[in-house]
């Protein structure tokens, strides 16, 4: 009961702030609600019972994707209204894309079968209350076994991405004065002090 | 507990189970949040002593009632929102900062089986909740509508997202040696190996420490409310009530943080010697004791260090913390693999 | 233990990819800022070490990795070979040009590194999963290698246009894989090929057109190439190179071992999707390349169509078919690599040009130059003796075995209008007037040496065709089965 009404709250928060990503006028706003659409997904999970999924989701997509998302928004100087007149003028053809995509894919859908033998591919550890396994366990079971190689692999298409980054935009500037830690501490007080004995009447 | 028990009859197993837990939650927060009032005190009070200053000392014997004093003081002046604002973002920010740091006490253990969700990732679940404490700062920033509440909410975005990248390595190396990602178990873990800032795991809890300051933007690391710079940073146009959520949320983290210390590295509500009359004292008195030395390193920390520059906070959270925590990591994995060490559950279901 | 050492084993190639790969990038960091001629030399040397593991991989077997997320075969071996060949050429012939042009970086290196052990992975992929993250690594290095030359605003528009268009293609992708896995239950391809037979369901069958498409963008194959010739005329001469060769090879292998290792059965829905693909690749390249001025937005049209006659073998779908397509992308891969060291010899006292009609009169001033440039013209029309006139004839017999006529006669018919433009250039190269400006009496040692390779390859594949065509048929019996 209770668990229902927490799945329909999700998923009514979900759609709804989905939509108003699209609806909203203020970019940032969109940016936001899309936020809140992470989290209430993040909630479902929760709900399906994959906490560690969930909590990633969050991690990784809230707590530091959103975060530049809201960022570059705001730093944006968006004029909303001239964006918003371009607009209209593909509303016809994207409703009709979107209606002809909607239509294949219920096509598609109302044929749907699993093919006979779909159902023994499920081999890897799953976690349920005999096998006293966590869900945590459960994938880190096939991540570091069975998907190692792709786990890997995404790890090299996030250097290069970062890689990217770099080449795209590092610029040299030149004369600019770094703070450099180590000659910082190195300096004693001989390098910078000198004592003078000075002479009264006389100066330097 | 009882509560329940006497509901259950009334009105079956989920209802009385929702409002035992509220009514629960309502007592726990009350609870903080009186804590809360005499950390603030407490902060005040050590910053004084260091300066030779006495302090709030008005309201109340020795000022013990300043907090409240001030607590009225916020509520019933007048609310002022700017003509600029936005308006529906201005007033949601403090109240997501709020609510953020008290939902994350929802999974911290303050003794053996006293916590209200004893997940299985009660970590990631602080660590997710506290990474999402940069929005409240953002969003007020933006909706203020003016240049300073702007930069410092800029400054307290990248400073967050930085810190919390080795914050997340620290918390790995110790669930690497814990081998759970539940808090309860992590603490019942320190029972058999010892606390944890006496193993290995030492840089990391200095680490843990100074990235939880970063992370609840205290001084030396409080760039977004420099007020030497800035003003106040992302509160300058805030006033009233919503400031006081504002700093409520603030103060609410950092004693998160300090439990969080407390959990992780000093053995949570273990005593600090296994001996019978100091195990005779409850787990929470230990607990309680251990948050607020950590507050008081805080504290001292504030008054003693100055304020960081920028790019001196960004080359120490990006150039030292992140590979040698990152370096930690592989050197504990590595020590647990190789000695054939790896942490039995103890079992705290 | 074990199967993790004979994993790491069949890996072997690809590992030394990828930590070469870093350890260039450090190399490169630290040692050579500001001599990215060196990290150049290392990246080619370490492509020749890899290509001679995979060239000592035990020959004749099917070996399987990771829980068969990685493959090994014959097909696999020969397409590696090929895509490390296009790519070494690739960095041989940019230092210079980077170096002139200053926008010599270090980070070019590595970056192709990364794009070829994509294509390597790509090649090797063994299920849906890793034939995406292979397809990302290198889709990512090639997005940025477009837009290398930062400061120009034709190499960004380049980088952003493939960038945007490339997420797109790679979204149809993962949405056709997730169809086939939902039905199938697995990613793995032999686990695909034995629940999928075609016809059977129709969310499958949309998959495949899902994944069809996604692929089709990766070989700028119409309707999914409107972004080549915008690339292709934006990104660094090298760069162009380099898109124009190996990373064509790759997801041509790759959609190889798609159709007829993880859908085999299905093969009468996907052959009519790729006879059509072909015939629009072929027909567009012919036809929109006549207009052009640029010699870059030339060869991406060239190799627009050059795709449609490879995907002629594939519609074919016999092993005859696939060996036709191996030899043929080899043909093409050298001799684009031939064309684009003779595009980087157009240059002038005051820079590179890249206008047809600035190669007007050739014959007169760089007679030598003018050879080249006519044979490889002559073999891209497909005049026999040359080595182009092989890859087609292999094709256009894949197809006609089959009893593909129409096919056929309409690849000749394109071939013979694109045979217009084609000697249309060779015309102006030996009977146009003198250009005000001549080009640069020289060029490059490395320049030579890589179009010295191409006409020894063309006389090689004049004299003793058999090699080749015997390495494909191996290759090609490896995919079959």
């Amino acid at each position: 009961m209770l668990i229902a009404i927490a799945f329909y709250l999700f998923a009514a928060i979900t759609i709804a702030a989905a939509v108003m990503v699209v609806a909203s006028r203020n970019p940032v706003h969109s940016v936001l609600f899309l936020i809140l659409a992470f989290f209430s997904a993040a909630g479902l999970f929760m709900l399906a019972g994959a906490e560690f999924l969930a909590l990633i989701l969050i991690v990784v997509y809230v707590g530091a994707v959103a975060v530049l998302f809201l960022f570059v928004v705001m730093m944006l100087d968006i004029d909303i209204a001239e964006l918003r007149q371009g607009v209209l003028d593909y509303v016809p053809l994207g409703a009709l894309i979107g209606i002809i995509m909607l239509i294949e894919i219920s096509m598609a859908l109302g044929v749907w079968a699993f093919a006979p033998e779909a159902g023994g591919a499920v081999a890897s550890p799953w976690p349920d209350a005999v096998s006293k396994i966590t869900n945590t366990e459960a994938i880190g079971h096939v991540l570091y076994s069975q998907f190692i190689y792709v786990f890997q692999a995404s790890g090299l298409v996030l250097l290069v991405a970062m890689i990217g980054a770099i080449v795209l935009t590092l610029r040299d500037r030149p004369g600019v004065r770094r703070q450099s830690v180590a000659a910082q501490v190195g300096r004693r007080r001989e390098d910078g002090v000198e004592l003078k004995d000075v002479k009264p009447g006389q100066g330097l | 507990m009882i509560l329940y028990d006497a509901l259950s009859g009334w009105l079956g197993n989920e209802w009385a189970w929702l409002i035992s837990n509220v009514v629960s939650i309502l007592l726990f927060i009350v609870v903080l949040l009186v804590m809360i009032a005499y950390i603030l005190l407490a902060d005040r009070k050590i910053w004084a002593a260091v300066m030779l200053r006495r302090g709030p000392n008005v309201v109340g014997a020795f000022g013990l009632l300043q907090s409240f004093a001030d607590l009225l003081k916020f509520v019933f002046k007048e609310s002022v929102i700017p003509a600029g604002a936005n308006k529906g973002v201005f007033l949601l920010a403090p109240l997501i900062t709020v609510t953020l740091a008290l939902g994350a006490w929802a999974v911290v253990p303050i003794d053996k089986g006293w916590v209200f969700a004893d997940i299985n990732v009660g970590i990631l679940y602080i660590f997710a909740i506290s990474s999402l404490g940069v929005y409240g700062i953002i969003m007020g920033g933006w909706a203020s509508n003016s240049k300073y509440p702007f930069l410092g909410s800029l400054r307290s975005a990248a400073q967050m997202v930085s810190y919390e990248v080795s914050i997340g390595l620290v918390i790995i190396t110790v669930l690497l040696w814990a081998g759970s990602l539940n808090l309860t178990e992590i603490v019942e873990q320190q029972r058999v190996h010892g606390w944890n800032v006496f193993t290995l795991l030492f840089p990391m809890f200095i680490i843990f420490f100074i990235s939880a300051l970063a992370e609840t933007n205290r001084p030396p690391f409080d760039l977004p409310e420099a007020e030497s710079e800035l003003v106040a940073g992302y509160q300058v146009e805030y006033s009233s009530t919503p400031y006081l959520l504002f700093m409520l949320g603030e103060y609410v983290s950092i004693v998160l943080m300090c439990a969080m210390t407390t959990i992780l590295f000093l053995g949570g509500w273990l005593p600090p010697l296994n001996i019978g009359f100091l195990n005779a004292v409850p787990g929470v008195i230990w607990f309680v004791i251990k948050v607020w030395m950590v507050f008081f390193m805080f504290a001292m920390v504030k008054t003693i260090v100055p304020r960081y520059r920028y790019d001196q906070l960004m080359r120490l959270g990006w150039k030292v913390f992140l590979p040698v925590s990152l370096l930690w990591v592989i050197l504990v994995a590595g020590y647990l693999v190789t000695t054939g060490s790896f942490p039995v559950p103890v079992g705290v279901h | 233990m074990d199967t993790l050492h004979a994993d790491l084993l069949l890996t072997a190639p690809e590992l030394l990819m990828a930590v070469g790969g870093m350890v260039v990038l450090m190399f490169g960091v630290f040692a050579a800022q500001k001599r990215p001629g060196i990290v150049n030399a290392l990246a080619i040397v370490l492509f020749a070490a890899t290509a001679f593991l995979i060239w000592r991989q035990p020959a004749g077997v099917l070996a399987t990795a990771f829980a068969e997320a990685f493959v090994v075969n014959d097909f696999t071996r020969f397409a590696k070979l090929l895509v490390l060949l296009g790519a070494a050429l690739s960095i041989l012939i940019s230092t210079r040009f980077f170096e002139r042009e200053k926008i010599a970086r270090f980070e070019f290196a590595p970056l192709m590194i990364f794009a070829t052990l994509g294509m390597l992975m790509m090649i090797s992929a063994g299920g849906l999963i890793s034939l995406y993250v292979g397809l990302e690594l290198q889709s990512l290095a090639l997005y940025v290698l477009a837009a290398f030359n930062r400061d120009s605003v034709k190499a960004t528009e380049a980088g952003l246009k493939y960038f945007v268009l490339g997420a797109l293609s790679s979204c149809l992708l993962l949405y056709g894989s997730s169809l086939i896995y939902g039905f199938a239950g697995t990613v793995q391809f032999d686990g695909i090929q034995v629940v999928v037979d075609g016809g059977r369901n129709l969310g499958v069958l949309i998959g495949i057109v899902f994944i069809l498409a996604g692929l089709a963008f990766k070989v700028s194959a119409v309707p999914f190439h409107m972004w080549t010739p915008d690339v292709y005329e934006g990104a660094p001469t090298p760069v162009t190179a380099f898109f124009a060769g190996a990373p064509k090879v790759a997801a041509i292998a790759l959609l190889l071992r798609v159709l007829f290792d993880a859908l085999p059965h299905a093969a009468a829905d996907w052959r009519q999707i790729v006879t059509f693909i072909s015939i629009a690749s072929m027909a567009l390249g012919a036809f929109a390349a006549i207009g052009q001025t640029n010699i870059k937005r030339l060869m991406a049209y060239s190799s627009i169509g050059n795709i449609g006659y490879a995907l002629v073998g594939v519609a074919a779908g016999t092993e005859q078919g696939i060996s036709s397509v191996l030899i043929f992308m080899a043909i093409y891969v050298v001799m684009t690599a031939g064309v684009f060291v003779c595009i980087l010899a157009m240059r002038r006292v005051d820079g590179p040009t890249e206008k047809i009609e600035d190669l007007s009169g050739l014959m007169g001033s760089r007679p030598l130059l003018a050879l080249c440039w006519i044979i490889l013209l002559f073999s891209y029309v497909g005049l026999p003796p040359l080595p182009g006139f092989f890859g087609k004839y292999y094709v256009f017999g894949a197809a006609v075995e089959q009893g593909m006529w129409p096919l056929a006669v309409i690849g000749i018919l394109t071939s013979v209008v694109a045979a217009y433009y084609y000697v249309r250039i060779v015309m102006l190269i030996i009977n146009g007037a003198p250009p005000e400006k001549p080009f640069e009496p020289t060029m490059g040692g490395e320049l030579r040496v890589v179009l010295g390779g191409t006409m020894l390859f063309s006389a090689a594949m004049i004299i003793v065709p058999g090699i080749l065509v015997g390495w494909a048929g191996i290759a090609a019996a490896a995919l079959i089965k």
